[in-house]
């Protein structure tokens, strides 16, 4: 007997995928079209966690959005300072002791860490293995213990100041971070060993949702997501800022070594990767670390000169960049940022078409996308 | 039954003014409630052990606050369980919502009923046991699919569909992976089955040594047995951060309690099945249980019986915690391509090997060389 396929009349299904949801990462909504398990359209509903920070940074002046900063992407709050540091500094031509420079890259380096941390796992967590999770989670804690030491906290660290940073490193915390690194580079390993090699785990990756380099190119795709595709670029490198010339460490790019250039699998090597470049930068940092002040003397009431300023920086999810006006007064007559995440998700409805439900998660996971970056 | 009926008339003769059929009815529904409370016993310990070895192998503690060492924790997720609000959505389909967890626990613990636990200890030594597992825990993916659908909750529904293709996939590679050990000891039931892997010190007997087929099948069946029962790796129909949960997403209460218990039972299931099939069930390695006066031997029987059970059930959470989860194709695909073809070729081998060998095992031929 044969089927007729249009003798069995089957019907789309519409499904919502979020906003609540424990794999979108937040709380993003995929409206799902399905043909049975396979996934016909993924169209990504963004907007609902959006705070309109771009216009609380007008109303707000210069010092004072520093805190909003640590809100733009709370896993890598350092690196979210230190863009609006940067950002400032270059409008108003500040100079930066090196001392903080310094400091500012090690906890970037660190935070890019626990950021990627998460990433991995949460990543494997969504494929089903939810050890790996609490290994990640294990890690993540001494960094964020190493923060609440310079700092004082463990989430939203505000540490970054326009001219420096808020404060210098207490005594013992560089033997600290030298001893965390010295525990996390062989860590690395174990989670190659334990996960990243899975037959299962690779199954599921390789070959889901590959984006070749010039079409992440041109939809924007920045930081490790770009970086999966095989495009090797990097602003530490390609754009330095900051003390980052003066640094040795590579770029990682993926390599198709499981399946095809840029799939999910790369995407995941490039970050794994790049948490031990990472570890390498701050260990240079540290050797090269010179004593002095901290904090460059900036005006209390802190009037930046009339004209524009773009400015982008590295951050874990891809390129940050803070686009000012300044009008002369103590606050912008414009701000708007760029995040990774959130240009990420241009693609997103391209790359999954024909995959599995199962797909979705993987590729949500992949892009290590987090919905305050994208609503912003 | 009948006969433990008409044996227990005997000794008690102020029974005998009752009829019979009541004396049996008492019997079975003591047998009942007897199996019913180990298997909660066994569920509430299960989940326990179950949440202190992921807390070892997840790098935390694990339940710490109820009793000493977090020991009573399971009476209390049972108590919070029962009072919780029974939730039914509005739009579900409230009778078959309110059977499918019904259905699900009656797949699960029917099958305890030819458990083989000790010598003489099984609640029915049914001639067809293997048969009998097999078909109740098929009842499960009723359930499920009725969950499933009865939720009116797409995710739910993705769930029931889920569970049911894998299920019924799985059930053919499992049936075929313990055909071997009905092979061996030439009859279904359980004890018997037990009792055919008696010899040879009570280890070099177990079928898992018999030849290397039946070692293949052990494998087989628990890889199987895995996804029948839906755990991880093959965790599909409940995977929590694909569908939310799966099929039993609706559920809340006691009603979720059900699939939660039942799942524990499948578990202890397929880790009583493995055992008695191919790792010698309640044989003692080195010591002969018949030579014990009839209690002891019992119990010790029923002890390394569960030993066993447990250290098969430590090894699917082992595995629970190590291993992420397969896609659903990936998943139809290994029991069609893969499962399906290497158990027919597996039970070739075996029926080949009974034929030429005359049923003789390695070890059994390497004791007859040496005397």
């Amino acid at each position: 007997m044969t089927i007729r396929p249009e003798a069995l009349p089957t019907q789309e299904m519409t499904i919502n995928m979020g906003p609540q949801h424990p794999s979108t990462h937040g709380v993003l909504r995929v409206i799902l079209t399905t043909d049975g398990e396979v996934v016909v359209r993924a169209v990504p509903d963004v907007g609902y966690l959006h705070r309109a920070l771009e216009k609380i940074g007008e109303r707000v002046t210069y010092a004072q959005f520093m805190p909003f900063t640590d809100r733009l992407d709370y896993l890598a709050a350092m690196n979210c300072n230190c863009a609006w540091a940067w950002a400032v500094e270059k409008l108003a031509k500040i100079e930066v002791p090196e001392r903080a420079e310094y400091l500012r890259v090690i906890v970037c380096e660190l935070n890019r860490i626990s950021s990627h941390l998460i990433a991995f796992g949460s990543f494997t967590a969504d494929m089903g293995a939810f050890t790996p999770f609490l290994y990640a989670i294990r890690e993540r804690e001494k960094v964020n213990d190493l923060f609440e030491m310079i700092c004082g906290n463990r989430l939203t660290y505000n540490y970054a100041r326009i001219g420096g940073v808020s404060g210098d490193a207490p005594p013992g915390f560089l033997e600290k971070t030298r001893e965390f690194l010295d525990y996390f580079e062989p860590k690395l390993d174990e989670y190659n060993n334990l996960i990243s090699y899975n037959k299962i785990f690779v199954h599921r990756l390789a070959n889901v949702a590959a984006i070749p380099g010039p079409e992440a190119v041109a939809y924007g795709l920045t930081g490790p997501n770009l970086r999966g595709s095989g495009v090797r670029f990097d602003l530490r490198k390609d754009e330095p800022y900051s003390v980052y010339p003066k640094l040795d460490f590579n770029v990682c790019v993926g390599t198709g070594e499981r399946g095809k250039l840029g799939d999910c699998f790369d995407r995941y090597m490039v970050r794994i990767n790049e948490m031990r470049e990472s570890v390498r930068i701050v260990r240079q940092a540290l050797e090269q670390i010179p004593e002095g002040p901290v904090l460059a003397k900036v005006p209390r009431v802190f009037k930046p000169p009339v004209g524009e300023v773009y400015f982008r920086s590295e951050c874990p999810r891809g390129e940050t960049g803070i686009y000012l006006i300044s009008d002369g007064s103590t606050n912008s007559s414009r701000l708007k940022i760029r995040t990774g995440s959130f240009v990420t998700m241009n693609i997103f409805e391209k790359v999954t078409r024909g995959l599995m439900i199962a797909d979705i998660v993987a590729v949500i996971g992949s892009f290590d996308i987090i919905l305050p970056e994208i609503d912003r | 039954m009948e006969s433990l009926a008409l044996s227990l008339v005997k000794s008690f003769p102020a029974l005998s003014a009752a009829p019979m059929w009541a004396v049996s009815l008492a019997l079975m529904v003591t047998a009942g409630v007897v199996v019913l409370v180990f298997a909660l016993t066994f569920e509430g310990v299960g989940s326990l052990v179950l949440r202190k070895v992921a807390g070892d192998i997840q790098a935390r503690i694990g339940p710490n606050r109820v009793g000493p060492n977090g020991i009573l924790q399971f009476l209390a997720d049972g108590v919070k369980l029962v009072l919780k609000e029974d939730l039914i959505p509005e739009k579900a389909d409230r009778f078959l919502f309110k059977l499918a967890p019904y259905l699900v626990f009656v797949g699960s613990f029917a099958a305890f009923v030819v458990v083989p636990f000790g010598v003489g200890l099984s609640p029915a030594d049914l001639n067809i046991g293997v048969y009998y597992v097999m078909a109740v825990t098929s009842l499960v993916v009723i359930g499920v699919m009725l969950a499933g659908w009865a939720s009116n909750n797409k995710w739910a529904l993705l769930g029931g569909m889920r569970a049911a293709a894998q299920i019924v996939s799985y059930e053919i590679p499992v049936g075929m992976a313990l055909i071997p050990a009905v092979l061996v000891a030439g009859s279904l039931s359980l004890q018997d089955i037990v009792r055919s892997q008696g010899g040879l010190l009570g280890l070099f007997g177990w079928n898992l040594f018999h030849n290397p087929f039946t070692f293949f099948s052990f494998i087989l069946y628990f890889t199987a047995a895995q996804a029948e029962t839906n755990q991880t790796p093959f965790d599909l129909p409940e995977a929590e951060s694909e569908l939310v949960s799966g099929y039993n997403v609706e559920y809340s209460g006691i009603r979720f309690g059900l699939f939660f218990l039942a799942e524990f039972g499948d578990m202890f299931i397929v880790a009583a099945l493995a055992t008695a099939c191919f790792l010698g069930g309640w044989n003692v390695p080195f010591f002969n249980a018949a030579l014990l006066p009839p209690l002891w031997g019992n119990l010790l029987s029923l002890g390394v019986f569960l030993a066993k059970a447990f250290l098969m059930v430590l090894v699917m959470m082992w595995v629970r915690w190590t291993l992420p989860r397969l896609r659903v194709d990936q998943l139809m695909r290994m029991s069609w391509k893969y499962l399906v073809p290497l158990t027919f070729v597996n039970l070739l081998g075996v029926s080949l090997w009974l034929l030429l060998f005359r049923g003789k095992g390695i070890p059994q031929m390497i004791a007859s060389v040496f005397g």
